[in-house]
């Protein structure tokens, strides 16, 4: 089940250029959150953020809270390990690993935790591809086929059942559509839509459309600042603020 | 095009610099001085172009001279070793007697003695150059990480002759007096550590080996561990693995083959290396299980024997263990060449894919 | 379905610190035997070091005192002769492996350098003596060079070629543009541009080939007397090295313990020297 998420105050640096300024946040549980703004505005920050990614970066620096369901994700007890573990991302950039089959690709994150027993890896395996939508095109060849010989769209997908085999409480996406074509891109838009039952989803987009068709809320990032967080229906109707309205109606960006 | 004289060409460059590719300061003074005069074409003049003629044929024959002393070098040999190859044929390389007295040559003891050292270089330094590579990039700290790969530069720049004093000196009295007694006290049983302890040995040249080819080791896994892109190793991190997990699924599996390259271009680099190994292995053209004993490898035979060669099949009997080293050297270092080029070419091109 | 969300297992965690520890342990035990070795070798050369040894020639088995004066002298005129071979073909090849870089033939090049890279030195020691030493009928300090500068030919040839490839195509097709000619571009805008790292590449295979002995041994063979003929036996430093390690006498250890201090130092002065060219360098592209 999707859990809600608390932001209060994150600051995010890359070296000493600041790219995340006080953001204060709140997601309902399993609700389609849309982050929006123009390129270079943090959206990839503040969702590497969520899931302590942002750290592994040379350099990088974080301060501020996040709660994710029960997890103070910057909690002095909390293990980063751990909170990766309970929080799914899929990046913007299909990346299977290409030396695995399809299984082992949906496999990786189970086994790491120590899953191992045939028939129930084999269930989970068949039902993170399924609700990826991946499984009827590649049901006869899992164990034969590597990763990355998939076409852009399949490797997409293949990523996002990698991603829901661990059971995650919340899933990131990243510009997860950006690099499709557009078919890719509509069955992407239809599986966030199916897995807001059961997950909380919070979607990275350029595209101002997409974010109008999946989300339920939408927040609005300019300069390293969340500029309006609403209703996606209300952003994009009757936004409050000048420059969510200026982006909106393609005045910039 | 304006043979009007442009009042702008006065200046030394006709355009502002922010609209060169280069900062005017990198420019040779050659450029600047071509983009100060007014662009009317220059038709390359009869002598220009004879001399661009003879410009890239001699840079070809320069490149020709790679292949040449390659062709060469394989001509030499075997036309130098054609005595002994017609006299033993192959059991050049199963006999394993060596008797210059006699006239009777097999390189067989040559042949263990280089492989058996190089192994044991190769199985002590592979998991300290693997080792290193990784911390390099994927543990050490910033301020470190300049540190340690400048060393390990170092230990590459370090003259074999200089290792085989040392080892002859330092080394060798080391394993005599501490090591070589602790291994045959606890692991003599194997029959790998048994026999009198003189220091220089099988041993002594296994572990110098080890010291000299951990440089090149590391430093093509480093290349190939930083060719592996991060997107892999997030996608790891993303799903909840530990840096140890991250470096095994995401880094190791995905360089494994250029690791391998390298571990290949080590072994070349061990089976050829002389002067450390001649002043360490003992030299006596014997095959012995335990690596105490002394043993003798095919470049150092060459290194010690062959200014005493004074007559025809003992001096072609060399050249063709000479010749062999070339041959194996040459086959290793293709396969290894091939791994390696495979995977830091070909990553940028599969996760295009 | 399981559920998994159960804290991280004491064992990941082991395994993991258990990684970094021996990680990091790898790189002590790689850095030990250098400091080893160059502790050892300090503490031994400096004692042994003094002015005579660097202004005499050897003295006979028994004698104390004596040098390696004439070993350091035929080393630099080896190295010269090798340097003067290896520079223009290895920068030449280089130069036109980046340059008309294209097609089946130079991609023979590139692999054949990588090989010959690999060719042990012992082998480039037999192949030349039998290419210029049984042609001469004697030793020389010359077949020493040819074997030398067969030696850097591939190390300068693959850094020129990267070096050159690394220079942006706008710079020449800027110059061609102008009429240039391909040569003048080339020598004097392209190589210009790209010449710290060429140097580079050329003290490294200098640094790389100025302690090898293999190679010597049956073309310089080494020279107890002062020589300055380029066509005779003529003493080398990582041959006297070597002679007086082997042999039995005290006295010949002290010095060969001088004689290697001497070449390493020379040889960490050209490595370093590298180092902080290309570190200026690099920092300048940054800026
Ligand atoms: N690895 C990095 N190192 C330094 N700065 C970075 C790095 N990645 C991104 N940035 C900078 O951080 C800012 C925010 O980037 P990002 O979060 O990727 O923006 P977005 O996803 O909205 O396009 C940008 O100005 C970008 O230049
Ligand atoms: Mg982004």
């Amino acid at each position: 089940m999707g859990v809600g998420i608390e932001v209060k105050d994150l600051n995010a640096w890359f070296g000493k250029a600041q790219v995340l300024n006080e953001i204060n946040i709140k997601v309902a549980p399993n609700a389609v959150t849309a982050v929006i703004g123009p390129s270079g505005c943090g959206k990839s920050t503040f969702v590497r953020c969520l899931n302590r990614l942002h750290e592994t970066v040379p350099d990088a620096r974080v301060k501020g809270s996040v709660q994710v369901g029960d997890i103070d994700v910057y909690g002095t007890n909390t293990d980063a390990v751990d909170v990766r573990r309970r929080i799914g991302m899929v990046f913007q950039k299909p990346n299977p690993f290409p030396t695995m089959s399809i299984y082992d690709n949906v496999a990786a994150g189970l086994r790491l935790n120590g899953y191992n027993k045939r028939p129930e890896l084999d269930q989970i395996v068949e039902d993170a591809l399924r609700s990826a939508a991946l499984w009827d095109e590649v049901k006869d060849v899992l164990r034969k086929k590597s990763g990355s010989s998939l076409s852009g769209g399949q490797q997409q997908r293949l990523c996002i059942a990698r991603a829901l085999a661990v059971q995650p409480e919340l899933l990131l996406m990243d510009e997860p559509a950006s690099a499709l074509d557009p078919i890719s891109t509509g069955k992407i838009e239809e599986l966030i839509f199916q897995l807001k039952t059961q997950y909380t989803v919070v979607i990275v987009t350029h595209n101002m459309q997409q974010a109008a068709r999946v989300a339920d809320t939408t927040g609005f990032f300019l300069l390293g600042r969340l500029i309006e967080y609403d209703k996606t229906e209300k952003i994009f109707t009757t936004p409050s603020d000048k420059r969510t309205e200026d982006y909106i109606t393609g005045r910039f960006g | 095009m304006g043979s009007s004289p442009n009042p702008e060409s006065r200046q030394l460059l006709r355009f502002p610099p922010s609209m060169y590719a280069v900062p005017s300061s990198k420019m040779s003074p050659t450029l600047v001085k071509a983009l100060a005069v007014p662009r009317v074409k220059l038709r390359g003049s009869k002598v220009s172009k004879y001399l661009d003629v003879v410009f890239r044929n001699s840079l070809l024959l320069c490149s020709l001279s790679i292949v040449a002393v390659m062709v060469l070098f394989f001509y030499e040999l075997t036309s130098r070793s054609k005595l002994s190859i017609a006299k033993f044929g192959f059991s050049f390389f199963t006999g394993s007697n060596w008797d210059p007295v006699a006239g009777d040559f097999g390189a067989m003891p040559f042949i263990y003695g280089t492989l058996v050292s190089s192994l044991a270089g190769l199985v002590l330094a592979v998991p300290l150059a693997v080792g290193v590579a990784i911390f390099v990039t994927e543990l050490c700290p910033r301020f470190l990480r300049s540190i340690v790969s400048f060393t390990v530069e170092l230990l590459a720049a370090i003259p074999s002759v200089i290792y085989g004093l040392w080892g002859i000196f330092v080394l060798a009295p080391i394993l005599r007096e501490y090591v070589q007694p602790w291994l045959s006290k606890y692991l003599g049983w194997t029959g790998f550590f048994e026999g009198p302890a003189y220091g220089v040995g099988m041993l002594a040249a296994g572990i110098i080996l080890a010291i000299m080819i951990i440089p090149i080791v590391a430093s093509i896994t480093r290349e190939v561990l930083v060719a592996v892109p991060r997107s892999q190793r997030e996608a790891v991190l993303a799903l909840g693995a530990t840096r140890w997990e991250m470096v095994r699924m995401a880094v190791l599996r995905n360089a494994r083959v250029g690791i391998l390259g390298g571990i290949i271009l080590g072994l070349g680099r061990a089976i050829g290396e002389t002067m450390a190994v001649t002043m360490l292995i003992g030299n006596r053209p014997e095959i012995a299980k335990s690596l105490f004993a002394p043993g003798y490898t095919m470049a150092s035979v060459i290194a010690n024997e062959f200014s005493e060669a004074t007559d025809d099949l003992y001096l072609s009997a060399l050249v063709e263990i000479g010749l062999v080293l070339l041959i194996v050297t040459v086959i290793v270092n293709i396969c290894a060449r091939l791994l390696v080029w495979s995977i830091t070419r070909g990553n940028s091109a599969r996760s295009n894919a | 379905m399981p559920s998994i969300s159960r804290p991280l297992s004491l064992w990941r965690r082991f395994v993991n610190f258990c990684f970094v520890v021996l990680s990091a342990l790898a790189a002590i035990v790689v850095l030990a035997p250098l400091a080893a070795i160059f502790g050892y070798l300090v503490y031994k050369g400096i004692g042994s070091l003094n002015w005579e040894f660097i202004t005499n020639t050897p003295r006979p088995v028994g004698e104390t005192g004596g040098g390696m004066a004439n070993a350091i002298v035929g080393s630099v005129m080896i190295l010269g002769i090798g340097s003067i071979i290896g520079l223009p073909l290895g920068i030449g090849a280089g130069i036109y492996m980046a340059e008309f870089g294209r097609g089946r033939f130079v991609n023979l090049v590139r692999f054949t350098a990588d090989v010959l890279n690999g060719v042990p030195s012992i082998v480039v020691g037999i192949a030349v003596y039998a290419l210029v030493v049984l042609r001469q009928q004697h030793f020389s300090a010359l077949s020493g060079g040819v074997a030398l500068g067969i030696m850097m030919i591939p190390t300068i040839a693959r850094t020129t070629e990267e070096m050159l490839l690394m220079v942006p195509n706008t710079i020449r097709e800027a110059a061609l543009g102008l009429g240039i000619p391909q040569w003048r571009t080339t020598l004097q805008v392209t190589l210009r541009t790209a010449y710290k790292g060429v140097i580079t590449g050329a003290m490294l295979a200098f640094a790389r080939v100025a302690g090898e002995t293999a190679p010597l041994l049956f073309t310089a063979f080494g020279n107890q007397f002062w020589n300055l003929n380029p066509n005779q036996p003529t003493a080398a430093l990582p041959i006297q090295i070597f002679a007086y390690a082997v042999s039995p006498f005290d006295e010949w250890h002290r010095q060969a313990w001088a004689g290697a201090l001497i070449l390493i130092v020379l040889i960490v002065v050209a490595v370093s020297a590298v180092r902080v060219v290309t570190s200026r360098g690099t920092m300048e592209h940054n800026a």
